[in-house]
């Protein structure tokens, strides 16, 4: 199981990283989702897949049975994938808004905080400026 | 008494967030509870110093779990003094925010966000956790992400687009990093760490995750080539939310770098400090060519940030209790020095009525008190003796120099030299060349807005001038954190080693 969940973890990697090369935005974005995917499967798979008992000591007990889950990865990817959520509900909006205000989605074409033309230099300051002489 | 003394600079601002947010409909009560809850912050931070300072490491364990089960949050001298300082910007920045008559912003949710902003950094400098720190990461990315869309202009969200999506990424690798940690270890706990990552047998797969905190954090302190995203935005958000960014968010980065690999990774992973040489030298030529490059001054100022990361990572690359010494030193001086900067640029877009180089001048005779203003910090950035720039490069240059990295002091000076060049050109620009045709002629610096704008930038040139002129205090102290960084035995064992009562075993329900 474990060489199966390893080998998903890669090819999701691989198709996040190829997504988020891609110029167009909303592609992006799911990039990014299959990331955080992709993080919460290694987190998973780095707890070791021991057994499906569920982790609760039983009343009476110290300590969990042998063969039961590990349940600090359940916690952190639980932890994760909330963020996550969050996260690209944001990101989803933003794209949205970017939308309409700049009405594209090729991020080569958003130039808006990084104009291609700068504003012309000023002129060069060849010399402290003078004093104008009191009337 | 520890546990609330260590913990209080994390409620004031948790509890400022939700109070602000209550306030929702009234901006006059936020605004009042934003300065309350700054100067308490401020207090809360320096009586935690002054405890560090006195007693050692503080540390303390979240619901009584023992170290290595629960969340820890602990501070070292870094981390206290990174704490005092965050909350001076905080104090400087709200103040400077009044100014700033922005209805629309305060109404939709300013003070709220800011305050969470405030949270998430300080939740990164005193977290024990390596998850954690995961998880107050993203409570500062949140936070950082609806305060840089504030306004709503078709420029912010151009430049929070590329922002989330970099930031987003970084964290996520952070995410994969940690959870390679864990698979190896078994535990996330920094101290915990530190004792256990030297003993993996996997070294490769340490180094793996060592690769992956590398990129994360770098992307999270802009140093190259993972900068890209910090040009892009930072000058889009208004004056007071540029400059906490400016002050805080990339010296998280730098902090958890620090932390990482002098506690996690210690000696574990031997080619960081040529990798972070390189990558430090890389940083400093791109952040200054760039700015040289620009005239509108916000973009020169968030290009300068770049740079100045540089100098920080030189101490984590020559990896001596000099070296980092005068890393802890020059990220305190940059972090005062920058949040001034851009504090000032807003004041110049007030007097000046543009941040274009083109459209300002003759300051220098309308606003002298802010010509003189701009020099402290300018010169200082630039590190002109004695001020305090030039204490923070003296060091880590002088411990390149011992350790026989000539060349990276080398590539440190003509940085400095750069840097004097686009400080004087937006010197030369705004203050002293004469204001072009046509330029607007009334000055919004004027009566209130005045006050309110130039108090917190004379406290923070202050601050620049205390560091300067009485230098040794502060480098005294740079240099015990240093060496508390470099043998962290004392943190270890005040995480791992406090006698902790045993797990309270729950009887059966009756």
């Amino acid at each position: 199981m474990e060489p199966l969940l390893a080998i998903a973890f890669g090819v999701i990697l691989a198709a996040s990283a190829y997504l988020i090369l891609s110029r167009n935005v909303l592609r992006m974005v799911l990039g990014l989702i299959l990331l955080g995917n992709a993080a919460n499967l290694s987190i998973f798979l780095s707890g070791r897949l021991v057994g499906p008992t569920p982790p609760i000591v039983a009343a009476g007990i110290d300590a969990l049975v042998a063969g039961a889950a590990n349940p600090l990865p359940q916690a952190l990817i639980l932890t994760a994938i909330v963020i996550g959520f969050a996260f690209v509900s944001f990101v989803l909006v933003l794209v949205h808004r970017a939308y309409g205000a700049l009405g594209t989605l090729d991020t080569e074409a958003m130039r808006e905080a990084e104009p291609a033309h700068e504003p012309p230099q000023p002129t060069p300051v060849t010399s402290p400026a003078p004093r104008k002489e009191a009337a | 008494m520890d546990g609330l003394i260590l913990l209080l600079p994390l409620m004031i601002p948790l509890a400022a967030a939700a109070l602000t947010a209550m306030l929702w409909r009234s901006v006059r009560a936020q605004r009042a509870v934003g300065v309350a809850a700054a100067v308490a912050l401020l207090v809360a931070a320096v009586t935690l110093l002054v405890r560090v300072l006195d007693g050692g490491v503080v540390a303390s364990q979240m619901g009584d779990w023992r170290a290595p089960f629960g969340i820890t949050f602990v501070a070292d001298r870094f981390a206290a003094i990174m704490v005092v300082i965050a909350a001076t910007m905080a104090l400087a920045t709200t103040v400077y925010g009044l100014a700033h008559d922005a209805l629309d912003r305060e109404r939709a949710g300013f003070h709220p966000l800011f305050h969470g902003l405030i949270l998430g950094v300080i939740g990164s400098f005193l977290t024990g956790d390596l998850f954690n720190l995961y998880v107050w990461f993203e409570v500062m990315l949140i936070a950082s992400f609806g305060l840089l869309i504030l306004g709503g202009s078709r420029e912010q969200i151009d430049g929070a687009l590329k922002y989330a999506v970099l930031n987003l990424v970084g964290t996520t690798v952070f995410l994969i990093g940690v959870g390679f940690l864990y698979g190896i270890t078994g535990t996330l706990n920094m101290a915990d760490l530190a004792g256990k990552v030297p003993l993996a047998e996997n070294r490769g797969l340490v180094s793996a995750t060592a690769v992956m905190l590398l990129a994360a954090f770098g992307l999270k302190a802009a140093v190259f080539p993972l900068f890209f995203w910090l040009p892009a935005s930072y000058h889009t958000a208004p004056p007071p939310v540029a400059a906490i960014f400016a002050a805080l968010l990339t010296k998280v980065g730098v902090y958890a770098m620090i932390r990482v690999f002098t506690l996690v990774y210690g000696g574990a992973a031997e080619w960081v400090g040529p990798v972070v040489a390189v990558l430090a030298a890389l940083t400093m030529l791109t952040g200054v060519l760039g700015a040289a490059a620009h005239y509108d001054i916000r973009r020169i100022l968030a290009f300068h940030i770049i740079s100045q990361i540089g100098f920080m990572l030189l101490g984590l690359a020559v990896w001596t209790p000099l070296a980092l010494g005068g890393a802890v030193l020059y990220i305190v001086h940059h972090i005062v020095v920058k949040a001034n900067l851009f504090l000032i640029a807003g004041a110049i877009e007030r007097a000046g009525g543009s941040y274009q180089l083109k459209d300002l001048g003759g300051l220098s005779r309308s606003q002298p008190l802010l010509a003189v203003l701009f020099l402290i910090p300018a010169l200082s950035l630039a590190g002109i003796p004695p001020l305090s720039g030039f204490w923070g490069k003296l060091t880590v240059i002088r411990a390149g120099l011992e350790q026989g990295h000539a060349w990276l002091a080398g590539v440190a000076l003509l940085v400095g030299l750069l840097t004097l060049y686009s400080m004087i050109k937006i010197w030369n620009y705004a203050f002293w060349k004469e204001p072009p045709e046509g330029a607007p002629a009334v000055s919004g610096l004027t009566g209130r807005t005045r006050l309110l704008m130039l108090a917190p930038i004379t406290a923070l040139a202050a601050v620049t001038l205390t560091i300067s002129l009485w230098a040794e205090p502060f480098v005294a102290v740079s240099l015990e954190a240093a060496a508390e960084l470099l043998s962290p035995t004392a943190y270890i064992a005040a995480v791992l080693g406090s006698p902790a009562p045993g797990p309270t075993v729950l009887g059966a329900l009756p």
